[in-house]
């Protein structure tokens, strides 16, 4: 079973975006819809409805292709196609401190709750999990660290700006 | 010495806390073991051939004697009573308990000391030159960039889960005593034509499968943007480093596939967006850093020489005069502090691992530590102990204390001060065996004599191609390899570690490990039938190229 946290790891219910698959070919049909990046791309200027879109990257593709069209986006997933695949980290950093992104960036894909605290600091908002763990309590995951030393999406000062 | 703050202590107290209860987990079943592999790496723990093995960094090489005596305490307690130093200034337990690891590392977090990062596919231990602060050649110290290091890598949320490992070293010298030349990112400190602190940048060099040297990518990099540059080339790597491939996920390799040019433009153009930034260094925190380095308080000494102490001392020394002068030619070095010196103990006597050492060996240098050092050691890439700040009139009686402890062997930089591998006894990526090799030699060439004739000539041996033994950089490699089942040796000549490293050259075919101690000898005749006055091996060996010792070598066969 799957379930969808925020930030503070509190159970996300009724979420609307509906996530279609990297080989996904249309129509698009209905609202929040979350396309695969290739499909849109190959898709007719204003043939998509922009209302209430978002995209997904696969870890391997690159937002700044696309880096006119973000903000536009309320939705933005990024897939991991297995936990130890790293870019996801890179690529939300990118979106959320070089553009600047607001809306919902969700992690989505096979990650691991011992991920969640990097993903939150990387400037994820939302994380679609695979629950197997059946002690699982999210909030544990969330708040290991008081302290971080580096600078982040949701720390922008690093720890040698704060120390006191 | 850097000395944490609530915020490092904090931090540390969490990781311990968190790796406890992951532990927990997983041997409660909770968590699988695949997910659970590579967070136990990120804290050092590996699942060898025989048992857990914890590596616990030391970073860049300094332990205090409260340290010393933490590590001690650890390795009865926890473990069969001793540890291993490695050649990345790291220590190593063997036969930790898994399910005492969290413990282990609560008591580590008492003296200062974890296993954050020590393995796994994230930034490890930073390391550097082990003469650092106390070299007389040094353009500036590079322990407080090593540290503001440290604390930038520990815990990044974006690279932890890198293509693969990554590794970071800093000198300070041009002599390189750091190898940042064969590492992922190499920085060496230099100053600008205005005297102001910055970094020559290097990356992708490695030694493993394919071994590179860096390259330059930036010549001069000032000081304060030293985090949002490493930011940028980690986010590269992060990005398009290969994944699909173990072998080819090393930095070196997309250097390489990109050519350094390109690679040093697309950090550039990454660099662009953090310049700057909140991430640039402040001048309050680099004067922070430098603080916790400052020298001790070094009495002011008319640069006495050596074994001017006391009458007693004297009539002793003129007794052993050759003994103690030839373990002060070979295990002392300059301080830039006149009246100072560093001392090397030598943790490479015949019949043991090199790099091993016990429980009490451990509490010995502590003492030692304490009594002619300031309580501080450096643990080197040779995998030996150097006492940092002692006073010329101390030597004869460290000396004396070292030669008690079995520390004075005085074999630094020669043949049996060899860098070896754990290697097939206890390492299961291991081609061949190690350990047995490099005793063999040490009981083959054990008379001091004979070494101190060959003089300098490094000998590193690695268990397997990934190289930990550095075989490639060792003026004689030796590298095991595994023909259908069978353990063979490969010899390489011509390698160099330090400044202008230089990787070795493959003699011929391999051997059987009771072979090895007769080819080193004859490797070893050549070079003293050809050498010329004053010559090192690696001098007469790059003079006369590989032909002469292949012949020495192979004659009979052909
Ligand atoms: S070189 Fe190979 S055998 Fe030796 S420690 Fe490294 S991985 Fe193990």
């Amino acid at each position: 079973m799957q379930k969808l946290l925020d930030k503070t790891g509190q159970l996300i219910e009724n979420d609307p975006w509906i996530f279609l698959p990297k080989d996904f070919g249309g129509p698009v049909t209905g609202a929040h819809q979350v396309l695969p990046l290739q499909f849109w791309q190959a898709s007719e200027p204003g043939a998509i409805s922009r209302d209430a879109l978002g995209i997904w990257f696969d870890s391997d593709e690159e937002p700044e292709v696309v880096a006119e069209y973000l903000a536009s986006w309320p939705c933005i997933g990024i897939h991991f196609p297995t936990f130890m695949d790293g870019r996801g980290f890179s690529l939300a950093r990118l979106i959320r401190e070089q553009h600047n992104y607001q809306g919902d960036l969700r992690a989505f894909g096979h990650i691991i709750p011992d991920q969640l605290f990097f993903l939150t600091r990387c400037g994820f908002s939302t994380f679609l999990l695979n629950d197997s763990s059946q002690s699982f309590e999210p909030e544990m995951y969330f708040d290991n660290f008081s302290v971080n030393y580096q600078t982040s999406a949701d720390q922008a000062e690093p720890l040698f700006r704060r120390r006191a | 010495m850097y000395i944490y703050d609530h915020y490092d202590k904090t931090l540390l107290e969490e990781r311990v806390a968190q790796f406890r209860r992951q532990t927990e987990s997983y041997l409660a079943g909770e968590l699988a073991e695949d997910e659970f592999l590579p967070l136990r790496l990120q804290n050092g723990l590996y699942i060898q051939r025989l048992a857990p093995m914890l590596r616990i960094n030391i970073p860049y090489g300094m332990l205090s004697s409260a340290q010393l005596r933490k590590l001690a305490h650890i390795t009865r307690t926890y473990d069969k009573g001793y540890a291993h130093f490695t050649t990345r200034q790291n220590i190593q337990l063997n036969w930790p308990r898994l399910e005492e690891i969290p413990d282990i590392l609560a008591e580590l977090a008492e003296v200062e000391m974890h296993a954050i990062q020590s393995s796994g596919n994230c930034i490890r231990n930073i390391t550097s030159d082990e003469f650092a602060g106390i070299s007389a050649d040094e353009t500036e110290d590079p322990r407080p960039w090593c540290e503001i290091v440290r604390q930038w890598s520990t815990l990044h949320p974006e690279f932890a889960f890198l293509p693969r490992k990554f590794k970071i070293a800093i000198t300070g010298s041009d002599d390189d005593r750091a190898a940042t030349q064969v590492h992922d990112i190499g920085l060496q400190l230099i100053k600008n034509g205005a005297g102001e602190t910055g970094f020559k940048v290097l990356v992708g060099g490695g030694l493993g499968r394919t071994p590179v040297i860096g390259s330059v990518i930036k010549e001069y990099l000032p000081a304060v943007h030293l985090l949002t540059y490493l930011d940028a080339i980690l986010r590269i790597y992060n990005r398009y480093g290969r994944r699909d491939n173990k072998y080819k996920a090393r930095i070196k390799i997309l250097v390489k596939a990109w050519t350094p040019e390109v690679f040093a433009q697309r950090v550039e153009d990454e660099w662009q967006h953090a310049k700057d930034g909140p991430a640039t260094l402040t001048e309050q925190e680099i004067a922070r850093a430098r603080s916790f380095f400052s020298a001790p308080d070094y009495l002011p000494r008319p640069g006495l020489t050596v074994g001017s102490g006391t009458s007693a001392d004297q009539s002793i020394a003129e007794v052993l005069p050759v003994a103690f002068n030839r373990w002060q030619d070979r295990n002392v070095r300059q301080h830039k502090i006149a009246g100072y010196c560093g001392v090397f103990l030598s943790l490479k006597p015949t019949g043991v691992a090199p790099g091993d050492v016990t429980d009490q060996q451990l509490e010995t240098i502590a003492d030692l530590a304490d009594r002619y050092s300031f309580g501080e050691v450096r643990v080197t890439h040779q995998q030996n102990v150097v006492l940092s700040d002692v006073r010329q009139e101390d030597l004869f009686a460290l000396w004396k204390d070292a030669k008690a402890m079995g520390f004075a062997t005085p074999n630094i930089g020669t043949l049996t001060d060899m860098i070896c591998c754990p290697g097939g006894d206890f390492c299961s990526l291991a081609n061949a065996k190690s350990i047995p090799i490099a005793e063999a030699l040490q009981r083959r060439f054990d008379d001091m004599d004979y070494l101190y004739d060959i003089g300098d000539v490094s000998l590193n041996i690695s268990g397997c191609m990934n190289a930990c033994g550095h075989h490639h950089v060792g003026n004689i490699g030796v590298l095991g390899v595994d023909k259908k089942g069978l353990e063979f040796y490969q010899i390489q000549l011509g390698g160099k570690a330090g400044g202008n490293a230089a990787l070795g050259n493959v003699l011929g075919p391999s051997f059987f490990a009771n072979e090895v101690p007769g080819v080193i000898e004859k490797i070893l005749q050549t070079y003293v039938d050809h050498r010329i006055d004053g010559e090192q091996f690696i001098d007469t060996q790059k003079r006369i190229g590989i032909a002469p010792f292949k012949e020495c070598i192979y004659a009979k066969a052909a």
